[in-house]
């Protein structure tokens, strides 16, 4: 669905997503690096369970919540990534505790 | 609209929808005249409890009312399943109030057992249970938590959906519904009433005041007396996270949808436009010590709500006795109660009779010149 501008130059990092591999660029945030994998990063939503991708990407929608590094119900476009981060595709609500 | 209706409901929030709805059940032409959307709606803040434990010290007919209310609960939400197609969400496995420390501990124990000695009392088997027995059943339980009590017939509903089915299904008995209509004065007008609203009036053979605290202004127009003692209370609301409360406690709660509800402050104060943060932080500070595990949720929602409280904490119902066919309803459990206020209170007002055998206990009449200290335990 989306792919990388020919132009973007940024030195990319590598992030996990449910533990796989995938490749980011520096500046990307977490939802931008999800859309921009190639890979099915549909969450289920919290009491209906439909499917759902980042939407606004300015914060305001919540419909990108992820978990990472073990914290849920993250904004995934209000984070930059990291390298090395470890991001879930949240399906559902989040977990008491993490 | 029409204007001559069998029963006129003063309030539409939850005792008055209640009613109405129970009413209309029966067949009767029934008026709810509401107040407005800047009206303080207590029945929109409430915790949405059905709950049985530590309710009636002071006045065992409470007990005894109170258990056959959460008795009554699922067959009501039955009902408004099947009517509605809302499901409200009854649980009723069983509910909590747990102790931080020892002192805590001893003061609820107490309380427990002047709650058993009482005579008269219906006996739902509250029993303390020590810190290891609630973990078993509670498993996150944080390690200040010295125990608690326990009572199997508590329980929590979701309180909105209850109100909107009342709402949905009273309009599908026929009831008529008239917002923005505060009532500024009822008079009797050839064996009924006359009900005056800023848009026009309204005429009914019979009027129940369901209006909560502002029955205290309203009953002395029929010759009734309510008197009130309204109280501020916070609630706090998390983000949804997955189940992990399996039980109801009379501090916080996890709804069917998976927020949690943190709440039970108290306040002499009846601005319910600000919110007072400390004491919001004292209740997410015993939630935590409570159930560690909420310290990673995020806070979403938090407000304060007016209580209705009759003075003595203890519900109002009465019919007038100058005035035949002008009822009464004040309580603050408007939630546990509904059940009752559906099903009793609707068919007694029906019949045109409170039945002193099950409601005699509260009628204003208890109310001496001294006034009643508030321990009601609710």
């Amino acid at each position: 669905m989306f792919r990388r501008s020919d132009q973007d130059k940024r030195p990319s990092l590598q992030i996990f997503v449910d533990g796989v591999a995938v490749e980011a660029r520096e500046g990307d945030t977490v939802s931008t690096a999800l859309l921009a994998s190639g890979r099915d990063v549909r969450r289920a939503t919290a009491v209906s369970g439909a499917p759902r991708l980042p939407y606004c990407m300015m914060g305001v929608c919540f419909e990108c919540l992820v978990t990472i590094d073990g914290v849920g119900n993250r904004q995934g476009c209000l984070v930059p990534v990291a390298a090395g981060m470890q991001i879930e595709i949240q399906k559902g609500k989040r977990e008491i505790g993490r | 609209m029409h204007r001559d209706y069998d029963v006129a409901v003063v309030g539409g929030g939850l005792l008055g929808s209640a009613i109405a709805w129970g009413l209309g059940r029966l067949g009767k032409r029934v008026a709810v005249l509401d107040e407005g959307d800047i009206a303080k709606r207590a029945s929109r803040a409430n915790f949405a409890l059905v709950w049985v434990q530590s309710k009636g010290l002071g006045m065992p007919a409470y007990t005894v009312w109170t258990v056959r209310a959460s008795q009554a609960w699922p067959g009501l939400a039955a009902e408004l399943k099947d009517q509605t197609g809302l499901d409200v969400c009854l649980q009723q496995n069983g509910g909590f109030h747990l102790t931080l420390g020892e002192d805590e501990y001893e003061q609820r124990t107490q309380l427990v057992t002047r709650m058993h000695n009482q005579v008269g009392a219906a006996d739902y088997r509250m029993e303390m249970l020590r810190a290891s027995e609630v973990r078993k059943m509670l498993p996150l339980i944080g390690p200040e938590v010295s125990g608690g009590s326990f009572c199997p017939f508590d329980g929590h509903v979701n309180s909105l959906r209850t109100f909107r089915a009342f709402h949905t299904g009273f309009k599908a008995f026929g009831v008529g519904y008239f917002p923005e209509r505060p009532v500024s004065a009822i008079t009797r007008s050839g064996g009924g009433f006359r009900l005056m609203t800023p848009q026009g009036e309204i005429r009914a053979h019979k009027v129940v005041l369901a209006a909560g605290n502002a029955n205290q202004t309203l009953a002395p127009m029929v010759g009734l007396f309510a008197p009130m003692g309204p109280t501020r209370g916070q609630i706090v609301v998390t983000e949804r996270t997955m189940p992990f409360l399996p039980h109801p406690l009379t501090t916080i709660r996890q709804t069917d949808e998976g927020t949690v509800m943190i709440g039970d402050s108290k306040e002499d104060e009846l601005d319910d436009r600000a919110l007072k943060h400390p004491i919001s932080a004292v209740m997410a500070d015993r939630a935590l010590r409570m159930f560690p595990h909420l310290g990673r949720l995020n806070v979403v929602r938090s407000w304060a709500g007016i209580r209705v409280m009759p003075q003595d904490g203890f519900p109002i119902y009465d019919q007038s006795e100058t005035h035949p066919g002008a009822f009464v309803a004040c309580c603050h459990s408007g939630v546990t109660l509904a059940s009752n206020h559906a099903f009793e209170i609707a068919r007694m007002v029906a019949s045109g009779a409170l039945e002193p055998e099950l409601v005699g206990a509260f009628s204003a009449r208890r109310f001496g010149s001294e006034g009643a200290a508030n321990n009601s335990g609710y």
